[in-house]
């Protein structure tokens, strides 16, 4: 599998190198700077020189890069370098060229841990940061005490969690995080992806029941108990992915998902829905090149939603041609700035009330250029974040906890819908 | 664990004379701190690649401890030198030995890592070991299998632990594909069932290598195969990207077992929407993804008919999945949502990257060839595009409108005024050749056909050989191809065609206004054989590549040392030499450059061409070819050292091109 691994700064140099396996030399590091930093062509995240095979992955001003010499799974190869990255993550809260210089050692350490001989092991970061720890002091404490609980319980069958945790009030928050994605051209594409994000404190092993609004199961329901139950809110989820902790084979059969949690926050489950879709927001550009010295805009944005929530941080960027000269901008609402280094004029409203309309008009001045070249006009994209408003219309309908001690638990439920990919064209 | 960039000693600071000196009195230290700073920075130049070997046994002296930090940092050390230093490491083995009595089951797992040895109450020690046997077995095959340390391994996979399981099941498999016998892994009864067990319980890795394992077992019959993959599918759930699409690649293996017609269409509904989310996923995964989804609709085309929208392209998609994305909508583009997809092609026409827009251009061409209700539309769209004047969507747009006379003869020759207004800005051979060959192909129809031809005749000199061969004014082109032309191919042929002429006017018209195969864009499938290995290949190199295993690899394990030195050899020596040579050598050695030109053009009659070859063989034979198509009527193919490698329009133009020497008789 994986021969050695590597993590370049922006200029190819090395910060961390190790190696696997018997088959490479060190020195391979050098071919990837050559041939992949050094060479601005290179258009594929997968290189094969020979029979030696680079796998990188651009991140903040880092290239982590695997290496291979055989027929390797290349998903997994990119999924684990991306796993590191949240590895990194956890650990640093960010995973950068300082990040790396100041903790190599600790990267070493996880890279021990997480790669055996080139094959993935656990690479779970809460079961990680339980015997891998920054500090000797911590890890001492860890080792001595209870090294074999954590040694057993890392590789058996609930990974993820200890049996011995203690909270005096028994709480669990769910957040639905929703990206709704738009393409708008002259044919209207819209997705969401989904997040429930969940913060258990649960004393010991709590075995849960989570239900959404899932169509299907509560058509199943319906049809079970023989009744015509309305289902006018049910939402059709096209596809879901589940954390590690919950049953997939129970899902399989009968579409509960069932499972004991992690110990504090986890991504619980990922969703995709494609049906329905609530748009936040409308808009409607109106872009008219005027010869080539001026371009008209008039951008309205209609917010869609109960006027009873509003929208933050709501950002919209419009491009402008590369030769704009000086942009002039009227706006009903918020602030518009041209910002030259981007291109765009970047439309700033910190609060954005339900059902409201706001409009942006404006011309750009253009200043002549000697090759006409036509502008190739990207899309206008958008920024915002909607509490207590899903785009799909998914509903938490009840989370249960079970636990031998019969404990009763609180839980808390909070949704927010995001601009993912909003862009109109 | 918020913070941990608060002032830390910089391990990474530059390096001053003398250094080792300094950090050998430090390795020796009585200080416990300074030591292991010093252990620190030794391994940070380890990964600088600065030499530190002869700090060897100072660095020994330190494993001694029970910070375990400083233990793991000097493996690392070991690990990297031992082999250079194998007496000294002798001087190890007491610490090591002293390590797998620990009380401390994680320096237990450590020592065994180092060593390989076995059976521990721990199931992590036992998962680290059963790696540990695939390592030993690496070093000493012999030793391996003589201590029943292989014999264990087998054991191991009925381990109560899923996740020693899942590490043996790795161990075994790597044993197994090394071994000659290939006899090290075979699943039974017994271990299957303990395999499908260990699946929903191990971490994600441990999935992916029981998925692997059951992608290779065959099932017995139609039952048992159906019994596994009502197994697999739930994984389709999973987050992890890797472990749903080793889950499609067991139910693509297993479906050509199963029988049950009713399951395969049950199955073929509940691959697509894991596929469809995998495209939510970074980046380099979703190419990853859209290689397979390339593949695997090559053999079911039924399965993500509806879901054409998902391969828009983004605005910020990076170019790898853009052009990936365009393959696949071709793939699925059918009547019903081709003006969806025309318009979608339209927008892509006018972004900046040129190599996107370019096949964007060409997807329009090759919709208007698949779909026959669609080839107005596309044509309209063209001629569009060609009004931007944007000069290399004019070109590339001319090249496309060629293969669309040729499907569809007499159907659109409406539009060539407009095609031959751009005559001046074509200064690219394949698109003059195209436009000559249109020219030629109607001139009967073309009043100033002979003059426009001529605009082309002055700078033949100047052309490479795609468009000379083409020329028309045939007397006088034949005389400057004879004694002028510096290429032998195109004098050879020249002469042919002047022999011809000469000899019987009627004859020659046969060979060169003779039909043209039909051309049709399946070009862009592989072939069946091919198509069943890179399923089972699924998520590996060779799913991306589209090549089996054998092209990109050495020739075993133990030959691959030898293969990579001579590949760097080649390409230093390659850099050496002149730039484009350079380039040459670099693309059969460097199987980055994918391809993305290797099936994508509609292509008639050329095979997809074997993987590599070198491109002079592919020369030689398509030199004979050429001559004996001549007699053959069916295509006349020019390749030369100096043309572009197969540029795979050649074929049918020449053929027309042919066609317009004579029609001017």
């Amino acid at each position: 599998m994986i021969s050695a691994f590597f993590i370049y700064n922006q200029k190819g140099e090395v910060l961390i190198s190790r190696l696997y396996r018997q088959d490479l030399k060190r020195s391979v590091a050098d071919i990837f700077r050559i041939q992949v930093i050094s060479n601005t062509d290179v258009r594929s995240p997968i290189i094969t020189l020979g029979s030696t095979s680079f796998f990188h992955v651009h991140h903040e001003n880092l290239y982590i890069v695997a290496v291979t010499k055989c027929n390797a799974n290349a998903a997994l190869v990119f999924e684990f370098c991306y796993r590191l990255v949240i590895i990194g993550k956890a650990y640093f809260g960010k995973l950068d060229e300082e990040a790396v210089k100041n903790n190599f050692v600790l990267i070493y350490e996880l890279l021990d841990e997480i790669l055996d001989f080139g094959y993935p092991q656990n690479s779970e970061t809460e079961t990680l940061k339980m015997y891998i720890t920054t500090e000797g002091v911590k890890s001492q404490r860890a080792v001595k005490e209870d090294s074999s609980k954590i040694t057993i319980q890392a590789t058996g069958a609930t990974s993820w969690r200890r049996s011995d945790i203690k909270y005096r009030k028994n709480e669990a928050f769910i957040d639905v995080i929703e990206s709704v994605n738009l393409l708008m051209s002259t044919i209207l594409r819209s997705d969401v992806s989904g997040q429930i994000m969940m913060r258990a404190y649960l004393s010991g092993t709590p075995e849960c029941k989570f239900g959404l609004n899932d169509k299907l199961l509560l058509e199943k329901d319906a049809s079970h108990r023989g009744s015509s139950q309305r289902r006018t809110n049910a939402v059709e989820i096209d596809d879901c992915q589940f954390h590690q902790c919950v049953k997939l084979g129970k899902f399989d059969s009968d579409r509960t998902i069932s499972f004991v949690p992690p110990d504090g926050e986890f991504e619980l489950m990922r969703y995709r829905t494609t049906e329905n879709v609530n748009l936040p927001f409308r808009v409607h550009p109106v872009v008219n090149e005027i010869g080539k010295s001026r371009v008209e805009y008039r951008i309205t944005v209609k917010a869609n939603f109960s006027p009873k929530l509003y929208a933050n941080n709501v950002v919209i960027r419009i491009p402008t041609p590369l030769n704009t000269a000086n942009i002039n901008t009227r706006v009903t609402a918020g602030k518009a700035k041209y910002v030259p280094a981007e291109n765009s004029i970047v439309w700033k409203l910190p609060r954005f009330q339900g059902q409201s309309e706001v409009t942006l008009s404006g011309e750009a001045e253009l200043s002549s250029m000697t090759v006409k070249k036509a502008w190739s006009r990207p899309p206008i994209s958008m920024d915002f974040q909607v509490l207590m408003f899903t785009s799909s219309g998914l509903l938490v309908r009840f989370l249960k906890v079970f636990e031998k001690s019969e404990y009763t638990s609180v839980k808390w439920v909070r949704y927010m819908t995001k601009a993912g990919n909003y862009q109109i064209r | 664990m918020s913070d941990f960039r608060v002032t830390k000693p910089k391990f990474f600071a530059t390096t001053k004379k003398g250094e080792n000196y300094e950090l050998r009195a430090d390795l020796n230290s009585e200080y416990r701190d300074r030591r292991k700073d010093a252990i620190k920075k030794v391994i940070a130049n380890m990964t600088v690649g600065k030499d530190v070997s002869g700090l060897f046994p100072d660095v020994l002296k330190n494993m001694q401890t029970e910070d375990l930090e400083q233990k793991k940092l000097v493996y690392l050390y070991l690990m990297n030198y031992a082999k250079t230093q194998p007496e000294l490491v002798i001087l190890a083995v007491n610490t090591f030995v002293k390590d797998t009595d620990d009380t401390n089951p994680l320096i237990r797992a450590l020592a065994i890592r180092t060593m390989g040895c076995i059976r521990d109450d721990n199931p992590y020690v036992r998962k680290t070991a059963a790696i540990c046997v695939a390592k030993l077995y690496e070093l000493n095959p012999e030793l391996a299998i003589e201590n029943g340390f292989v014999a264990v391994l087998q054991d191991l996979v009925s381990d109560a632990n899923p996740m020693v399981v899942a590490n043996a099941v790795t161990a075994l498999a790597e044993i197994n594909e090394t071994s000659t016998t290939k006899d090290i892994f075979i699943i039974n009864p017994s271990t299957l069932s303990k395999l499908l067990v260990a699946l929903n319980e191990c971490t994600e890795w441990g999935r992916i290598a029981i998925l692997t394992a059951l992608g290779d077992y065959r099932p017995a019959d139609s039952k048992e195969a159906e019994h596994i993959v009502e197994r697999v599918i739930p994984q389709f759930q999973h987050v992890n990207g890797s472990v749903v699409l080793s889950a499609i690649k067991v139910i693509m293996i297993y479906m050509r077992i199963i029988k049950n017609d009713e399951m395969i269409r049950q199955l073929v509904r509940k691959m697509a929407p894991p596929l469809v989310t995998l495209l939510a996923s970074a980046p380099e995964v979703q190419y990853v993804a859209l290689r397979n989804i390339n593949l695997i609709l090559q053999k079911r085309s039924d399965i993500l008919q509806n879901e054409m929208r998902v391969f828009f392209c983004k605005y910020n998609d990076p170019p790898y999945v853009k052009l990936e994305k365009l393959e696949i909508m071709i793939k699925l583009a059918n009547d019903k949502n081709v003006d969806q997809l025309l318009s979608e092609l339209k927008e892509y026409a006018s972004e900046v990257d040129v190599d996107f827009v370019r096949k964007s251009v060409r997807a329009i061409g090759q919709c208007a060839i698949k779909i026959d209700e669609a080839s107005e539309r596309c044509v309209n769209v063209l001629l569009d595009l060609i009004n931007t004047k944007v000069n290399y969507v004019v070109q590339e747009a001319i090249i496309v409108i060629k293969d669309i006379f040729r499907k569809y003869p007499n159907k659109y020759e409406g539009i060539i005024p407009a095609l031959c207004q751009n005559l001046d800005a074509l200064d690219e051979p394949e698109a003059k050749a195209s436009l000559i060959w249109i020219i030629g192909e109607y001139a009967e129809r073309i009043e100033n056909a002979d003059e426009l031809i001529v605009t082309f005749l002055d700078t033949f000199r100047d052309e490479n050989s795609q468009p000379q061969v083409t020329q028309n004014v045939v007397q006088r082109v034949l005389q400057i191809a004879t004694s002028e032309c510096d290429n032998p191919d195109i004098r050879d042929r020249a002469y042919v065609y002047w022999r011809l002429l000469s000899t019987d006017p009627q004859a020659a018209k046969a060979v060169v206004l003779s039909d043209k195969p039909v051309i049709s864009i399946e070009g862009n499938t592989l072939n069946g054989p091919l198509l069943e290995e890179l399923i089972s290949n699924i998520s590996s190199l060779a799913s991306v590549y589209h090549k089996p295993p054998e092209t990109f690899l050495g020739r075993g394990r133990f030959g691959a040392d030898a293969v990579q030195r001579r590949a760097i050899e080649e390409q230093e020596e390659a850099s050496r030499e002149s730039p484009i040579q350079a380039q040459v050598k670099t693309n059969i050695e460097n199987l980055l450059d994918l391809d993305f030109n290797d099936n994508s053009t509609p292509n008639s009659n050329t095979p997809p061409p074997p993987p590599a070859t070198s491109s002079k063989s592919t020369n030689a034979t398509a030199n004979v070819d050429d001559l004996l198509d001549l007699f053959d009527n069916s295509s006349i193919s020019n390749n030369n050292p100096s043309t572009p490698p197969q540029s795979s329009s050649t074929n049918h133009q020449n053929n027309g091109i042919a066609n317009d020497l004579v029609s001017l008789f």
